[in-house]
């Protein structure tokens, strides 16, 4: 499909982002959990264009062995983009750019869990990106900490993700695929929410030591807006289960 | 003082209690906060606070009866996979029979792909699963259906004092040895009664957290026909 | 190169549960020998890609993307566009499934689909030329195994081609130098509809779209793929042992009937 051209004006005179947004706003999201029948966890991400599938297989015998580590669990992350999930068909082949967003994901996630517990395994976390919209890595993480949790592997807290920008000099949320092309600054920040601790920090652009301080702090709001929606999303999976067989029993009872 | 409702789904880092709590299974504490440590049912036992989990794979512990398939045969025993990440050794020492290894076929007693029913010998942190099958009901299995699920749910598959287990094997007419690594065995009359209780199996990892369980199942295994043919057959 | 592969062990009680239950005529999920799992189909869910098609068949999770892009041809075919199908056997999809280069079996996947799609004439390649021997459109087909539950040659040749028929492309012309796009989307030159049907040889008797349960004892598999007017277009005999002459008369007339169903169902989706 043809490139989108780059838009006149990424804010309008009314403060507005082109898809609608206001500056402090993040896109619709979407959360499911447990979607895939022979991973042990998984979960699915659509926020706004972008749809990204996570999986965890784990723990399970490490391979090969000798990466195995005597004290914990070690954790495998690939990040990997389908090759029809950009305007340009991608190579299958992982690029350099996906090797480099896998290990910062990973050490994003690391962090929350228990690998003490699974001394010599191997905790494998697969990112399937489907379709990419801008901020796919911290959709990513958001997806990939519920897949984790799906799994039952054991871990402190739900990680979530979220990067701030600046477009036409202004601060902005949860950049789209064309706000961060032809934007200034992109900042991709991953929260534990209960220890505040950043665990994903990358910057790319030009930012002001104000400004950055500003735009994290716009980041752990919308990171912890996402956190509520996570838990939201993995309960929901045993509640839809508990809600149709009790009712249909009380609906039984009193027929 | 308790922060989440007791018999509920919680999440991983959500706030349990605060306070002299005792901290049980699945739970941290930071300071005076206790969080939960994984996707499961918060119980409260006394002034303990446990999550359940309801998802997970088996981590070995010594004394467990446990389901394994042979993958390898060795010069002293066989290398058992146990649905665990780590694989465990049944030595030929652990077996009945003469002593000492090459002094028999090691193949005639397991061979690739064998299904057993061992129990956990020993096990820790720095050494892989030793099983033996020294015991009354351990050995090859070599009928009946193998049903796997996750051996978080085996807990609930089994029933406070087996409770669920022998309502299964009553209702459905079937044996039912469950290995606590998530994989139990059915042999039932036919293979009709076989189906219905691996279902009514799938159906309790499925529907775990929920309340009224094992009603429910003894409700589907009355409405299916099978249970009611055998039943004409024997007044027959 | 090739090579006997590392199989997991057989597994015998499993094995003979499946023996037993198929000597009585049933399978073992129920089925008869000669019925698929569910199909479900679902068109259009990725926007970025020109064409998308999702299949579920049984527990058994695909998705497709088709892209076309501008491209030169190949240098003995100048009169024709290209055609490529990849498959990815995503790690997320099977415990069994390794990150890394495409495997044999992830090529033979997608080497079978692509017969499927080729040799029915499917896309009009003569069509995709925008300039002889210098530019064509390149369609890629992009098979993405998500969960593997077993026949993932079925479920892929099915989504494939729902993707090409729900693919929309811009017409390209030359001006000067440059190839620039026509206004307004065209569907890609469909012209056949092939279905791929796969059977499974199992103790003594063939079943048609095995579960991954059936692969794992299968002695030998067999995929007949079945063109719009019911004749053969390609076949790949897959696995460790064969089939009799008799077998493969039967199946071929089962492909038949079960492609003409099944094709039936894409396009009810695909053509909407």
């Amino acid at each position: 499909m043809p490139e989108p051209k780059q838009p006149e004006k990424l804010i309008d005179e009314k403060g507005l982002r082109i898809d609608g947004r206001r500056l402090d706003q993040l896109r619709p999201i979407k959360l499911e959990v447990g979607i895939l029948d022979k991973a042990d966890g998984s979960a699915y991400i659509e926020q706004g264009k972008n749809k990204i599938l996570a999986a965890v297989y784990g723990p399970r015998e490490a391979h090969p062995k000798h990466i195995a580590l005597p004290e914990r669990a070690v954790i495998r992350c690939r990040y990997h983009m389908a090759p029809f999930s950009v305007d340009e068909r991608k190579s299958p082949a992982p690029s350099r750019r996906e090797m480099e967003l896998s290990k910062v994901i990973r050490e994003s996630l690391e962090p929350v869990v228990l690998t003490e517990l699974y001394p010599r395994t191997m905790i494998d976390l697969f990112v399937e990106i489907l379709q990419s919209d801008g901020g796919s890595r911290c959709a990513g993480i958001t997806a990939a900490s519920l897949a984790l949790a799906d799994a039952g592997i054991p871990m402190r807290e739900i990680v979530a993700a979220c990067a701030v920008g600046k477009i036409e000099g202004k601060l902005a949320l949860d950049l789209s695929d064309a706000e961060d092309k032809y934007g200034e600054a992109d900042l991709p920040v991953a929260l534990v929410p209960n220890s505040s601790m950043i665990t994903l920090l990358q910057m790319d652009g030009s930012l002001t030591p104000s400004e950055f301080e500003r735009g994290l702090g716009m980041a752990v709001e919308a990171c912890k807006a996402i956190h509520s929606m996570q838990r939201e999303a993995l309960k929901k999976k045993y509640h839809e289960i508990k809600e149709v067989v009790e009712e249909k029993e009380e609906s039984e009872v009193i027929a | 003082m308790l922060l989440a409702e007791p018999k509920h789904v919680v999440a991983p880092g959500e706030l349990l209690a605060e306070g002299d709590h005792l901290l049980g299974d699945n739970a941290y504490r930071i300071g005076t906060q206790i969080f939960s440590a994984c996707v499961g049912l918060f119980e409260v036992d006394g002034n303990r606070v446990t999550v359940v989990p309801l998802k997970g794979g088996y981590i070995p512990r010594v004394g467990d009866l446990v389901a394994g398939r042979v993958i390898d045969i060795g010069l002293s025993g066989w290398t058992v996979d146990i649905r665990s990440p780590y694989l465990a050794m049944l030595p030929a020492s652990e077996t009945p029979g003469p002593r000492g290894p090459r002094r028999r076929d090691l193949s005639t007693t397991f061979d690739v792909g064998d299904m057993m029913l061992s129990e956990v010998l020993a096990f820790d942190r720095t050494r892989d699963p030793l099983l033996t099958i020294k015991g009354p009901g351990l050995g090859k299995i070599s009928t009946g259906r193998v049903v796997e699920i996750s051996a978080a749910k085996i807990p609930r598959l089994i029933g406070r004092k087996g409770s669920m287990i022998s309502m299964l094997k009553n209702e459905t007419g079937c044996q039912i040895t469950v290995g606590q690594n998530g994989i139990a065995f059915v042999w039932g009359k036919s293979p009709e009664n076989e189906r219905l209780a691996v279902e009514a199996i799938y159906m309790v990892e499925r529907e775990a957290h929920t309340r009224g369980l094992t009603d429910r199942i003894r409700e589907m295994i009355a409405k299916s026909n099978v249970v009611g043919e055998i039943a004409r057959t024997q007044t027959a | 190169m090739s090579h006997t592969p590392q199989l997991p062990p057989v597994a015998k009680l499993e094995q003979k549960t499946i023996v037993d239950m198929i000597s009585r005529g049933k399978r073992i999920d129920e089925r008869s020998p000669e019925s698929y799992r569910p199909i479900q189909i679902q068109v259009g869910l990725i926007e970025k890609a020109n064409g998308s098609a999702q299949v579920h068949l049984g527990k058994s999770k695909i998705l497709v993307g088709v892209k076309v892009q501008t491209g030169e041809p190949f240098p003995d075919t100048p009169d024709e566009g290209v055609l490529t199908v990849n498959v990815e056997l995503v790690p997320l999809a099977s415990p069994s499934f390794e990150p890394g280069p495409p495997s044999e079996q992830a090529i033979e996947l997608a080497r079978v689909v692509d017969r499927g799609i080729r040799e029915s004439k499917a896309i009009d390649v003569k069509s995709l030329v925008i300039q002889k021997g210098k530019k064509v459109q390149v369609v890629y087909v992009d098979v993405y195994v998500l969960d593997h539950d077993g026949n993932l040659i079925d479920a892929s040749a099915m989504a494939s081609l729902a993707a090409l028929v729900n693919a929309k492309v811009s017409k390209m012309e030359l001006k000067g130098d440059e190839v620039v796009a026509k206004p307004g989307h065209h569907s890609l030159p469909v012209n056949n509809y092939p279905i791929a049907v796969t059977f499974a040889k199992v103790d003594k008797t063939i079943l048609v779209d095995p579960s991954l349960e059936e692969e794992q004892v299968m002695s030998a598999r067999l995929t007949v793929t079945i063109d719009k007017n019911g004749s053969i277009c390609a076949m790949q005999k897959g696995g460790l042992s064969g089939f009799s002459v008799e077998e493969l008369k039967k199946a071929v007339g089962l492909a038949v009937q079960k492609a003409a169903e099944n094709r039936a169902k894409v396009l009810a989706v695909a053509k909407g």
